[in-house]
């Protein structure tokens, strides 16, 4: 479904990511761990093409996404992606927020996205919330209403970053066990994320990213049972 | 009626009147004699006219200029639009040429030399203005969208919405929130600059006044007169104003 090769990402010199391959079936929940300032952010935000890698390709159902022919905006349709800082739009009640992007994008019809939004708020228990504001929202609220936007769109896949990060420690549970149902349900996912026991319980495969490589991956098993880097270990440690 | 010809022709012969009968003399002849309040409301009207023209035309420009700057600025790397980067070069010399240039001299280039021919002299004002206030606007529109935190955008695009759309439900709203009192005390400068364009021709309120200090060889009243307007005007849009904020900031409070 999603196929990296050898990605690199500068900025201004500082090289973040120094040639990155991955491969991603569909209906796989693939997360990227490892330390602050290791690339793992730039990688996923590369994917949507909200970082311009400097070199390498990414090919999205057999599309290339850095090719200059491609219709970006078509391609990000697409995909979803969910933001440590939420990034809801708070000039709009939490119902447009959902509908905006799937009916201008003619995606769905105003009436079709309404419902479809009401639907998905139902899921994540927010149905009340609908009229409201996101600034009546705890965080948690906001994350779960973030994820539903971007499902509104019926993304092939759905791009992680680190979603739980900037919330109060109380509130993470409750956004993990929507990506959770989201997982199960079949969705592919690519995560970046700092919550270990979410990837050990729901990834299919773990990848740990230092210093802009890839230095190890395999099932949670492997990684969180039997690293076999000795950074790997160290990491692990620390965060464990 | 009787009194003001009376009292007026004891000041004329240099006799002692009271303060209070001076006044009721000035002001009569500076307001109601030959119904001089007209001429007031008149120039009121049209300065109203012009305010309002020239501050559509100050904002389409101005939102006009600053989208394309801003759009121009955040291009991807490798992916430069060359009908923006020469409308973008237009723009610059506009906003350069238009706030490096005193607002007097734009009126009496246009005036006399662009448009000498021409006696529309409100409409003429009004065009000049426009222009002028464009050049203001946009930089204060431009300093809103990017105050808009690069997050909104960039979850506009992640959902696919094109750069217009992102730009057009997302950021600029936002964008005129913040922008609001600044773009009031442009609104609240253009209003007031309207009395420039009397040096065209234009017969706007302080047009009104000069003609009547010119006829009745009194200035005091018709000047403060002018300027107790202008205030009420001023008071009167900051009062719009207010309302049209606390509409806007209705989503935050919730």
């Amino acid at each position: 479904m999603i196929v990296v090769k050898d990605l690199k990402k500068n900025f201004e010199g500082l090289e973040v990511l120094k040639g990155v391959d991955l491969e991603v079936e569909k209906g796989e929940c693939v997360v990227f761990i490892g330390p602050s300032g290791s690339g793992k952010s730039t990688f996923l935000r590369c994917l949507n093409l909200l970082e311009i890698p400097t070199s390498g390709e990414i090919l999205f159902d057999g599309v290339s996404m850095t090719d200059a022919k491609t219709d970006i905006d078509k391609m990000r349709q697409r995909m979803g992606m969910v933001f440590q800082h939420f990034n809801l739009f708070p000039n709009m009640t939490i119902l447009k927020n959902l509908t905006l992007a799937p009916v201008r994008t003619g995606h769905l019809s105003k009436a079709e996205a309404e419902k479809k939004a009401m639907e998905l708020l139902k899921r994540v228990g927010l149905e009340d919330k609908a009229n409201g504001y996101p600034a009546q929202l705890s965080g948690g609220q906001k994350q779960r209403v973030a994820i539903v936007r971007a499902l509104c769109m019926d993304p092939e896949v759905m791009l992680f970053d680190e979603p739980t990060s900037a919330l109060d420690p109380e509130m993470v549970g409750e956004v993990l066990d929507v990506m959770r149902e989201l997982a199960n349900s079949g969705m592919t996912m690519v995560c970046v994320t700092h919550e270990m026991g979410f990837a050990r319980e729901v990834a299919d495969r773990v990848l740990f990213l230092d210093g802009g490589k890839i230095l190890e991956q395999g099932t949670p098993e492997q990684i969180f049972g039997n690293p076999q880097q000795a950074r790997t270990k160290e990491f692990l440690n620390k965060v464990l | 009626m009787e009194n003001y010809t009376a009292w007026k022709a004891l000041i004329m012969a240099g006799d002692p009147v009271s303060g209070w009968q001076r006044f009721y003399v000035y002001f009569y002849q500076a307001f109601i004699e030959k119904n001089r309040w007209q001429q007031y409301l008149n120039g009121v009207g049209t300065t109203l006219y012009v305010t309002v023209l020239a501050l559509i035309l100050g904002i389409a420009l101005g939102v006009l200029v600053a989208v394309v700057r801003t759009a121009h600025d955040q291009q991807r790397p490798g992916h430069k639009n060359p009908v923006l980067g020469v409308l973008n070069a237009i723009f610059k010399v506009y906003v350069t040429v238009i706030r490096g240039t005193p607002m007097m001299v734009q009126l009496l280039i246009m005036g006399f030399v662009i448009f000498s021919s021409s006696r529309e002299f409100s409409l003429i004002g009004a065009l000049t203005l426009g222009i002028n206030s464009g050049a203001y606007t946009a930089e204060i529109i431009r300093g809103g969208l990017m105050a808009v935190d690069q997050g909104q955008m960039e979850a506009g695009r992640s959902l696919g919405l094109n750069y217009v759309d992102t730009m057009r439900f997302i950021v600029v709203p936002q964008a005129i929130k913040s922008i609001l009192p600044a773009l009031g005390n442009e609104f609240i400068v253009l209003l007031k600059d309207t009395s420039l364009i009397s040096v065209i021709g234009g017969q706007e309120l302080l047009y009104a006044a000069k003609g009547i200090v010119s006829r009745t060889y009194e200035a005091m009243f018709p000047y403060i007169g002018a300027a107790v307007i202008y205030l009420i005007l001023v008071m009167i849009f900051t009062w719009l104003l207010g309302i049209f904020e606390r509409r806007l900031r209705a989503s935050d409070r919730r």
